[in-house]
């Protein structure tokens, strides 16, 4: 019983959740085979066996120089197709969220999405998947075959093990032009910007920040960690154009699974929990000690945020200097 | 400009879920249950609706799989100046969105239309899906998570966000997008709106979902975050909360 766990890379280089997907996928039992779609070997593959892949493929064309949805999904889909795999792991990244649900058409199933738990169940699979804004767990029974699932984002914490891989390299045919819908172009963010949706530490501020120029309180703190977190937003300064939307964390955001979420400023409004109550450890700062926050947080600290950043960056400093 | 907007019946997101006796789906009995058109399929009735008027003709129609009170959604989207809905009415929204994809593709399949639009995803199921599926089983192009959007004839420039940045992505028409918060501000019904919309065709067809291959096990309250400690007040306590980090919760 093999599994398929799609990797991800961006630039020649694998993308670091692709790791997540092969430590996910080797919960699943029986052998883990990843698969990349690239123009050329990429920077990384080496270390895919050590998170518990038994080979890896790369299945290359000039087309995967960028993303290219629909000459990925036919190469993938015409690989599992003969691979016969059992089922199919992707991230649950933005571009997981595109191309799985193509795959999966191609192969005559539906994608079990957004997974914070999977598991061999006999002949089937059982996966759990935060619903209703996070409010509830579904637990679903997967009888698709093959099953094609996609998981959660720093969810499955990627584990190294002593074991290498097999490689081997395919080239492989795709629609004329690489499709017809064709990425033209990244813009990427302004370099040394972290993701939200790929921090270890995010640091997310709310109205509470008063004026969008007082985030640099925020951007502070952020750098303090050393390049390991970045600055997250409410809805509420989203809409008012304080912040950009691809920072919001909320149900009309990113939904984050960092180590160490620190809100600042921020009420708690259950679309903000929605986004981020998943977190491992959850700090508030806030001046209302009532503020429903405080219920999610493991840790709070009530008073002015203007005082308190800066002390804690301070700190931070401290241990990281 | 033939645009057709797949929308969806949600429970609003500041609904408090309570379990049916079941075990296996939300209790919507009591009225306890406030439900809404899903809000990212807003900002594509928005979007729909722009595209139409700048065209100058065209038709804006409404699709919703759904049971009979869905038509009350799809009044709301015909409130914000949609023009005709469907209602693809089912006693329960099916478990497996492949089937929902299946139902929704023969619906739209007997037209040609110029763009079919989506939500990025429903805020109840986080399936984030039927309209790429629909997309594969119409053998359309098909975009997702479009935050911004040109269109010149039959040429579409999209972009949408992915983790550090932004694609711009080339596609050709007739395309069926998906669509994020960011595209456009969705408009108010006006009360206007709201007499029309009671006026506007609305064609109820019932449909018959297959099974599929997703099974609902358990729906379960998450785990209770462990009860959170204030650690203190003011700067004074950040001492104390450092240490917690490191010592206790080890995260730093």
């Amino acid at each position: 019983m093999t599994t398929l766990a799609v990797l991800e890379q961006r630039d020649g280089v694998l993308r670091k959740i692709s790791y997540e997907v092969v430590t996910g996928a080797q919960r699943l039992g029986g052998s883990v085979e990843a698969v990349v779609c690239a123009p050329a070997q990429v920077q990384g593959a080496d270390q895919v066996g050590k998170f518990g892949a038994d080979k890896i493929v790369t299945l290359t064309n000039p087309a995967f120089v960028k993303y290219a949805p629909e000459a990925c999904a036919q190469a993938l889909a015409e690989r599992a197709k003969q691979g016969g795999y059992r089922t199919l792991v992707f991230a649950a990244s933005a571009t997981g969220k595109d191309l799985a649900p193509r795959v999966a058409a191609k192969l005559g199933v539906g994608v079990a999405a957004d997974l914070t738990d999977l598991a061999a169940d006999g002949s089937g699979l059982v996966v759990t998947r935060p619903v209703y804004a996070g409010k509830a767990l579904m637990k679903v029974k997967v009888t698709a075959h093959p099953a094609v699932l996609s998981l959660r984002p720093n969810v499955f914490t990627a584990v190294e093990r002593p074991k290498a891989g097999a490689a081997e390299t395919v080239a492989v045919n795709v629609p004329p032009g690489g499709g017809r819908v064709i990425v033209r172009e990244i813009k990427a963010a302004p370099a040394g910007t972290l993701d939200v949706a790929e921090a270890q530490v995010i640091i997310s501020g709310g109205r509470g920040l008063k004026e969008p120029a007082n985030f640099k309180v925020l951007e502070e703190l952020a750098r303090a960690f050393g390049g390991k977190a970045a600055v997250g937003a409410s809805r509420a300064v989203v809409d008012a154009g304080w912040r950009a939307h691809a920072d919001q964390v909320g149900q009309t955001g990113k939904t984050v699974s960092p180590s160490l979420y620190i809100a600042v400023g921020i009420s708690g409004a259950i679309q903000h929990l929605a986004g981020m109550r998943t977190s491992k450890v959850i700090v508030a700062i806030n001046k209302d000690k009532d503020a429903p926050i405080f219920k999610v947080a493991d840790y709070g600290v009530v008073g002015d945020l203007f005082e308190i950043v800066p002390k804690l960056t301070e700190e931070i400093r401290k241990l990281h200097g | 400009m033939k645009i057709a907007v797949c929308i969806k019946r949600v429970p609003d997101s500041e609904t408090r879920v309570k379990i049916a006796a079941d075990g296996k789906s939300l209790d919507e009995t009591g009225g306890g249950v406030k439900f809404v058109l899903n809000p990212y399929d807003e900002f594509a009735v928005e979007e729909a609706l722009r595209r139409k008027e700048k065209a100058g003709a065209g038709e804006v129609a409404v699709l919703c799989l759904g049971p009979a009170a869905a038509q009350e959604t799809i009044r709301t989207a015909l409130a914000m100046g949609a023009d005709r809905g469907v209602l693809l009415q089912v006693e329960k929204i099916p478990v497996d969105p492949f089937e929902v994809a299946k139902v929704i593709a023969a619906e739209l399949k007997s037209t040609i239309w110029d763009l079919i639009l989506f939500g990025r995803m429903a805020i109840d199921d986080y399936n984030t899906q039927v309209g790429s599926l629909v997309a594969e089983l119409l053998g359309l192009p098909c975009v997702t998570a479009v935050s911004h959007l040109d269109i010149e004839g039959t040429k579409g420039v999209a972009e949408r966000e992915i983790e550090g940045g932004i694609e711009v992505v080339d596609f050709p028409l007739p395309a069926v997008l998906t669509v994020d918060k960011g595209l456009n501000e969705p408009r108010y019904p006006a009360l206007k709106g709201i007499m029309a919309a009671k006026k506007k065709p609305l064609d109820v067809k019932p449909v018959q979902p297959g099974g599929g291959a997703l099974e609902v096990m358990a729906l379960t309250p998450p785990p209770e975050r462990k009860e959170g400690k204030i650690v203190g007040e003011g700067a004074g306590a950040v001492g104390e909360l450092v240490r917690l980090l490191r010592e206790e919760a080890k995260v730093l």
